[in-house]
């Protein structure tokens, strides 16, 4: 008997529309376009904070414009999404074992979440927002 | 089938993308407060430049930047490579040339504060 | 018992016939209790005897009827009609070639599965005077989710990766790898490293965690590839960074998994 298969091909550059799931993982990649905008906007701020005082105040004036307040938006939607993501992740790759059994993932997970919210209040204290 | 090098890349994307997650969202709402006009005491001209000129301030500086654009070039690799972008060696080149660039020119600018 | 009749939309391909796959309708009286692969035999027994499918066991455990239901993988035996609305759309697994309308060619996932060594290679070979290989109840949970596996393939179905690269080792087979290497009993590591740390082994998995999703048995290789994806890249720093490392390497391993007390 011959076979004959027949191939039905992963669609290449629409594949993501098939599961709801694969567009939450395609929403986790794309924050990295925002990320990484947002990147190149500290490295220019470094410039700044290196060419002067002058050069500096002229900086954080610079970002009171609209489309700065979009672009913030959408990288602080980004960057809290990419921290969700990564802290509800780091019990699939670094699974801790006590004893017998593992430690359940949520307290892995729930362990990065609190970690992550005191240090951003040591940084907005630092910042002398309070 | 030979073992990868991959690690080399993967390794700071990793390191980065824990580095993005812990640190990024605090340092964008900062930023955002002053594009809010509410510029937090701590991003004044003698605040920032006496941080990012002690050496702990430029290693901690260096380090957030340079680990979040290595982390998010090779991300977006991956994502090129999802939307159906099948040439990656070239948007890998660019992204990580970009990123080295990136990193590079911080590391300039913190030597002259 | 309450009956409802269900409406199935089954792709057909029949190899000698046809060179494309097509979608049949079949409306078919069926218990509200019933599964999915019970509606498909009624259909085999009752309206349409050339219609061919996979399947064995009716209890979640061969894992022969792996198929896609509404675009979701799942076994077909574990998918409740009372789960499901409207027009229920059944398509053989994804990313699989169709050898004949439900039935898939799994050539290639077992091909991928001999590549990785799925069993114990022993880390010391002893005579059998000397005993069994003894295993503490901690040892044994190291692995036990990963030994769980039964080759069902859904994992493949799900993987966007797979189904971009066929080439990918995926995630059953080095979910299987993983099983091993944490086993206390076996030494096997480095010469499954060959497969694991490759391109096309973890390094083409980018975390999309759909796997570990649509496991039926709740393996989570998800995690069983981004740990081997760390310990990869330890490898590769002893390897390449360290002054003598391979060498180091080689001797740490063997010793590191000999402490069953």
């Amino acid at each position: 008997m011959s076979r004959k298969p027949l191939v039905r091909e992963c669609p290449p550059t629409t594949w993501y529309f098939r599961q709801p799931r694969y567009l939450r993982y395609m929403s986790r990649e794309i924050t990295s376009v925002f990320v990484g905008a947002y990147c190149v906007l500290l490295v220019v701020g470094l410039q700044r904070l290196a060419a002067g005082p002058a050069a500096w105040e002229a900086f954080l004036l610079g970002l009171r414009s609209a489309d700065s307040i979009v672009f913030h938006l959408l990288a602080l939607a980004a960057t809290f999404y990419h921290a969700a993501t990564w802290f509800n992740a780091t019990q699939k790759a670094m699974p801790i074992q006590v004893g017998e059994d593992f430690v359940p993932g949520n307290i892995i997970s729930g362990a990065h979440y609190v970690a992550w919210a005191v240090l951003s209040v040591v940084v907005l204290f630092l910042a002398g927002v309070f | 089938m030979a073992k990868s090098h991959k690690p080399v890349v993967w390794f700071p994307f990793a390191a980065g993308g824990t580095v993005i997650a812990f640190f990024l969202p605090v340092i964008v709402v900062l930023t955002f407060m002053a594009a809010l006009g509410h510029v937090p005491a701590g991003l004044g001209y003698e605040r920032m430049h006496a941080f990012a000129g002690s050496g702990l301030g430029k290693l901690i500086i260096f380090g957030v930047v340079a680990l979040s654009l290595w982390s998010s070039a090779h991300r977006l690799r991956c994502t090129c490579y999802d939307f159906g972008l099948r040439a990656d060696t070239l948007v890998a080149t660019v992204l990580y040339i970009g990123a080295i660039a990136g990193s590079i020119l911080s590391a300039v600018y913190l030597m002259k504060i | 018992m309450k009956e409802r009749t269900i409406q199935l939309e089954v792709l057909r391909y029949n190899p000698d016939t046809d060179t494309e796959a097509r979608f049949q309708r079949y409306e078919v009286v069926c218990q509200e209790e019933w599964v999915v692969l019970d509606a498909l035999n009624k259909i085999k027994a009752d309206i349409d005897p050339t219609l061919n499918y996979r399947w064995s066991c009716h209890m979640a455990v061969c894992g022969s009827c792996g198929m896609m239901i509404n675009g979701e993988p799942k076994l077909s035996c574990h998918a409740f009609l009372r789960d499901y609305e409207g027009v229920i759309r059944v398509e053989p697994l994804a990313h699989f070639p169709v050898e004949r309308d439900l039935v898939t060619a799994p050539d290639d996932f077992m091909e991928k599965l001999k590549r990785v060594k799925p069993y114990v290679i022993p880390k010391e070979k002893k005579p059998i005077s000397e005993g069994e290989y003894k295993q503490t109840p901690a040892q044994l949970m190291k692995f036990r989710q990963y030994s769980m596996c039964i080759n069902c393939m859904l994992c493949y179905a799900a993987c966007p990766e797979y189904g971009l690269d066929p080439e990918f080792v995926g995630p059953a087979a080095l979910t299987l790898a993983h099983r091993y290497n944490q086993d206390s009993r076996d030494g096997g590591r480095l010469a499954r490293q060959e497969v694991v740390a490759t391109h096309e082994g973890v390094w083409t998995c980018t975390f999309v965690g759909a796997c570990s999703e649509v496991c039926p048995a709740h393996v989570d290789p998800a995690s069983a590839l981004q740990q081997m994806k760390i310990t990869s890249s330890i490898d590769w720093i002893v390897e390449h960074l360290i002054p003598g490392g391979k060498s180091a390497r080689d001797t740490v391993s063997r010793e590191d998994a000999g402490d069953i007390s």
